[in-house]
């Protein structure tokens, strides 16, 4: 059985690589529907992280899990596609935004959830976490979410800002330290 | 502040110091091939990494999935570095060529490899590279490739140089070239480094040091393959990448009487 390789830091002269032109458009902007996903990236003292990357994946509001190419290329999303796959980095501030739909369970009762990666300078290996929806009546039954303490469980949930976008913080380390996750069988 | 030692940076020693403290108080829990995210060697690392140990669940949903690039995503030509830019860029020309496994072994097939590094004076194109080695105008560092059905994938470059940073006083990374993969489901997402062998610079590296496990730390290293080179033209390094996943089915011990 091969042995799994280790990750490694993105380092901080990413920028020319992995970030590609749309990348944060999911759909169209203006789009029915559409809403901003955005947030800061924070470290252990607060401050911004202005050389993360973030990358989220996810249904589509019906709950289907697209299976579709061009999710680099984005034109399949300029013509109306959903791939379901976005990738940001963040500003000078530490903020990012991504356009989207809001996801659909993928399961009956299941609690819709937009996954994440969060790379970063400074943080060795990638790491999991999960948006979840404010206001979704799932929330409460969900087991994962649960398990974990009020305080936990609200750096999972973002918030509904007066325009109606999604609001998000990563903090990496520190007060509202943001749950990030392991799978089981993994190797991390 | 009165400290005078404050404004002294730290040294390779001391460095190096932590780098056999962090070995060493992890060799009594075992093999740990994971990559330890508070590696205070890598001073960048100190505010930057969660404190709480990652929370244990099952994947559900979209994490059963990833998301697919195919021949729209990627032309062929951006698997070859050294003509992107009209003109020949300087250094030792090389083929990094391997595969792309999972956990069982299993060729991961037309999946997305991204790959960035400097150039072969240690220079990045980045406008926050500001190390005073000249930019090679034919060479952008960047390229990406699908992986064919038995997982391989191979690019043409230039060997990267190794280039000062700041983690402390006369810090050198290593020589590396920078991957970044998918798998067949979320929870397979890596991003790494691939090193080249016989670096002395890999033993004083914090980075590919917070590896602690001597045999996962090795496997961040190429292997010169002469079978990869090629004539008048390019010398080669394999490299295999395994991604692991939550669901790589383990198999079942057969019993062939």
């Amino acid at each position: 059985m091969p042995e799994p390789t280790p990750g490694q830091t993105v380092g901080p002269f990413f920028h020319d690589a992995l970030p590609v032109e749309g990348g944060d458009r999911l759909v169209p902007g203006g789009s029915p529907g559409a809403v901003r996903l955005h947030g800061r990236v924070l470290d252990g003292r607060g401050d911004p992280v202005p050389d993360a990357l973030l990358e989220i994946w996810q249904a589509d509001p019906a709950g289907r899990v697209a299976q579709e190419h061009g999710s680099l290329r984005r034109d399949r999303v300029d013509a109306g596609v959903f791939t379901g796959f976005g990738r940001a980095a963040t500003d000078a501030d530490g903020a990012y935004v991504f356009t989207t739909l809001e996801p659909g369970a993928t399961a009956p009762g299941a609690a819709p959830f937009v996954a994440m990666t969060v790379f970063a300078r400074g943080l060795l290996d990638r790491l999991f976490t999960r948006v979840y929806l404010p206001d979704d009546v799932a929330l409460a039954a969900d087991p994962f979410l649960g398990m974990l303490s009020p305080e936990e469980r609200s750096t999972l949930v973002a918030r509904r800002e007066h325009d109606g976008s999604l609001r998000f913080d990563v903090r990496l380390q520190g007060d509202g330290e943001t749950v990030f996750l392991r799978f089981p069988r993994g190797s991390r | 502040m009165t400290d005078s030692h404050e404004s002294e940076p730290d040294d390779q020693e001391t460095i190096s110091r932590e780098i056999a403290a962090a070995q060493q108080e992890d060799a009594p829990h075992g093999r740990r091939t994971a990559t330890r995210l508070d590696f205070p060697a890598y001073r960048s690392s100190a505010l930057r990494h969660p404190t709480k140990e990652l929370r244990h669940v099952d994947p559900e949903g979209v994490e059963l999935l990833a998301p697919v690039f195919g021949e729209r995503d990627v032309d062929p030509s951006e698997a070859d570095l050294t003509a992107q830019r009209g003109g020949e860029p300087i250094g030792e020309r090389i083929r990094v060529a391997g595969r792309v496994l999972d956990g069982d072994g299993r060729p991961v097939r037309r999946q997305l490899v991204e790959v960035w590094q400097a150039n072969a004076a240690g220079r990045y194109v980045h406008r926050r590279d500001q190390h005073p080695a000249p930019v090679d105008p034919h060479f952008t560092g960047v390229g990406r490739a699908l992986t064919a059905d038995d997982g391989s994938y191979s690019f043409v470059t230039i060997k990267p140089g190794p280039y000062p940073w700041r983690n402390h006083r006369n810090a050198w990374r290593p020589a590396h070239v920078h991957f970044s993969l998918f798998g067949t489901e979320f929870t397979q997402r890596l991003v790494t480094q691939m090193y080249f062998p016989g670096d002395p610079l890999l033993a004083l590296d914090p980075i590919h040091q917070a590896v602690l496990d001597p045999a996962a730390r090795e496997r961040l290293v190429a292997t010169y393959d002469h079978d990869l080179s090629e004539p008048e033209w390019l010398l080669g390094y394999r490299w295999d990448i395994v991604l692991t996943g939550p669901h790589a089915t383990p198999l079942e011990e057969q019993d062939h009487a």
